[in-house]
């Protein structure tokens, strides 16, 4: 956005550049803010519900607009209609702040996010260290609202969620450092330009070590953001509903509307680090066209993860506490300083990375989906088969 | 520092966001409130205690493991950085460092930190 700016603040050279700075990122931070997080937060609630209701052979909603796409809105509508119920006996003023804490932090995530090659409000040069710090404001927000309700299912699901925030932030710190070992730069920016457009040059190709990198930042990344399967501190069957328990109306949704955004926000971090962000082919050299198919690629990229985060909620059961957190510190710690050791080992190696290892490496992820595909058409179609052949034998 | 006003911007926006919407659903929506509603929520019982209870020394464990293993992960960011540059003698430094850091992490493993129990 800076290039952008001193651009036009060269064209008016009566006004000060600090002003039209000022102005340009007031302007282009709220156009960020209300044109496109919260639309797409609100509009995951519906996609979700949607995704779920078509894995578990349901409907879902589908009244209000086309095919209920209005649905985030209506909710909204009607949350802000609701009565805000302040029970009697919370601590009234850290029940106030905190879903200012969760929301400011999870927006504030946005500031160092590259939506394209030249759209991103500021590409800091501590990009991936700026975003893991400022999202783990998220989790004072959530243990405020936790313990400031005066409730034992809130207190217990603050506590929790504040524990799985930081035992998972380590293997997700760990396995941001082979992407930074090979970018050597923490923009966001500046890893992008690292990869290319094509799957070969990737980061999550360069070798076994980054691949594992990758899943083990995924899973990471979903029980930071606080999803199934790792929902434990609003598993509703045990806590009723967690840290959000005595929220009511516009508030609690607020903290949902947080959850929802960081979804996006951990699409866009994996498509970042390991998928090659908005890396497009250079086909033209209209900087708008190439602008606009780099938004797009970096948005399907990222809503792709977001899906997957989707039927995975839809698909597995919430793990134990127990499991959990030897899973974290059994597994995927150690798993997280074996790659470290190993990238770098291989850096010193072969400092170039193997451009052989890279394609063996695509071709055993290509041979891994399309055996995957195999199978779902297997199941679909013995699925078909087992339909119609009641039919026929009901017929006969 | 002039890189940092964006966050700043954005920060506030975040506090715009949530003061709108709050106290847009404080004017809209209704406000009956009785003595039941204030209660605390416990799954319809009536409400034993208060909900500040003590909770499990487990936590605490956990928050202890915390601070110590991102310390480490803190100081391998302008490592992980200048990597390239450092070559050989980078690689060795921080081998060394890592060793340190897996005789710590077995102690803890040994000792049964780890355990959830």
């Amino acid at each position: 956005m800076r290039a952008y700016l001193d651009a036009i603040a060269a064209g008016y050279p009566t006004v000060s550049p600090a002003l039209v700075y000022l102005i340009g990122m007031l302007a282009f931070g709220a156009l960020v803010v209300f044109v496109f997080i919260l639309p797409v937060a609100g509009i995951t609630s519906w996609v979700e519900r949607r995704v779920w209701a078509r894995i578990q052979s349901r409907i879902g909603p589908n009244r209000v607009g086309p095919g209920g796409f209005l649905q985030w809105l209506a909710d909204g509508l009607k949350n802000l209609l609701k009565e805000d119920v302040i029970p009697a006996a919370v601590d009234v003023p850290l029940f106030r702040i905190a879903p200012y804490v969760v929301v400011a932090g999870f927006v504030a995530a946005f500031v160092a996010l590259p939506f394209a090659g030249s759209l991103i409000i500021a590409d800091l040069n501590i990009g991936i260290l700026y975003i893991s710090a400022i999202t783990s404001l998220v989790v004072i927000g959530i243990l405020m609202a936790g313990w400031s309700s005066n409730n034992k299912w809130s207190m217990l699901g603050g506590i929790r969620s504040a524990t799985q925030i930081i035992c998972y932030e380590i293997p997700v710190g760990l396995s941001i450092f082979p992407v930074v070992l090979l970018s050597g730069t923490l923009s966001m920016q500046g890893i992008i330009s690292a990869q290319g457009w094509a799957p070969t040059s990737w980061h999550m190709f360069h070798s076994p070590f980054l691949f594992v990198s990758f899943l083990l930042f995924f899973v990471g990344a979903l029980a930071e953001g606080n999803r199934t399967p790792f929902d434990l501190p609003e598993a509703d069957s045990e806590l009723v509903a967690g840290f959000a328990t005595e929220y009511s109306g516009m508030r609690s949704l607020l903290f949902f509307l947080a959850e929802w955004g960081n979804l996006y926000v951990i699409g866009v971090l994996v498509s970042t680090l390991f998928m090659g962000g908005w890396q497009v082919p250079h086909f033209t050299d209209n900087g708008v066209v190439l602008a606009v198919a780099q938004f797009a690629t970096m948005f399907v990229k990222a809503y792709f993860w977001v899906f997957v985060a989707m039927w995975v909620r839809a698909t597995l059961p919430r793990v134990r506490v127990d499991q959990f957190m030897t899973l974290c510190w059994k597994y995927m710690v150690p798993i997280g300083l074996v790659n470290v050791v190993g990238t770098a080992t291989m850096m010193v190696v072969l400092p170039q990375g193997s451009i052989v290892l890279r394609w063996i490496m695509v071709a055993m992820t290509a041979a891994i989906l399309v055996q995957f595909a195999r199978r779902v058409f297997f199941h679909l179609r013995r699925a078909n088969y087992g339909r119609l052949g009641r039919i026929s034998e009901g017929a006969a | 520092m002039s890189d940092y006003i964006p966050v700043l911007i954005t920060l506030l926006l975040g506090v715009v966001i949530v003061a709108a919407m709050s106290n847009l659903n404080r004017l809209l929506g209704p406000r009956k409130m009785t003595a039941i509603k204030g209660e605390a929520f416990e799954c319809g019982n009536e409400a034993t205690g208060p909900g500040w209870g003590r909770f499990s020394i487990k936590f605490y464990m956990v928050a202890i493991l915390f601070i110590v293993f991102d310390v480490e992960v803190v100081f391998m960011y302008p490592w992980a950085v200048i990597y390239r540059e450092l070559g050989v003698f980078g690689f060795v430094e921080m081998a060394v460092f890592v060793l340190v850091l897996a005789v710590g992490y077995a102690f803890a493993w040994r000792k049964g930190a780890f355990e959830w129990r």
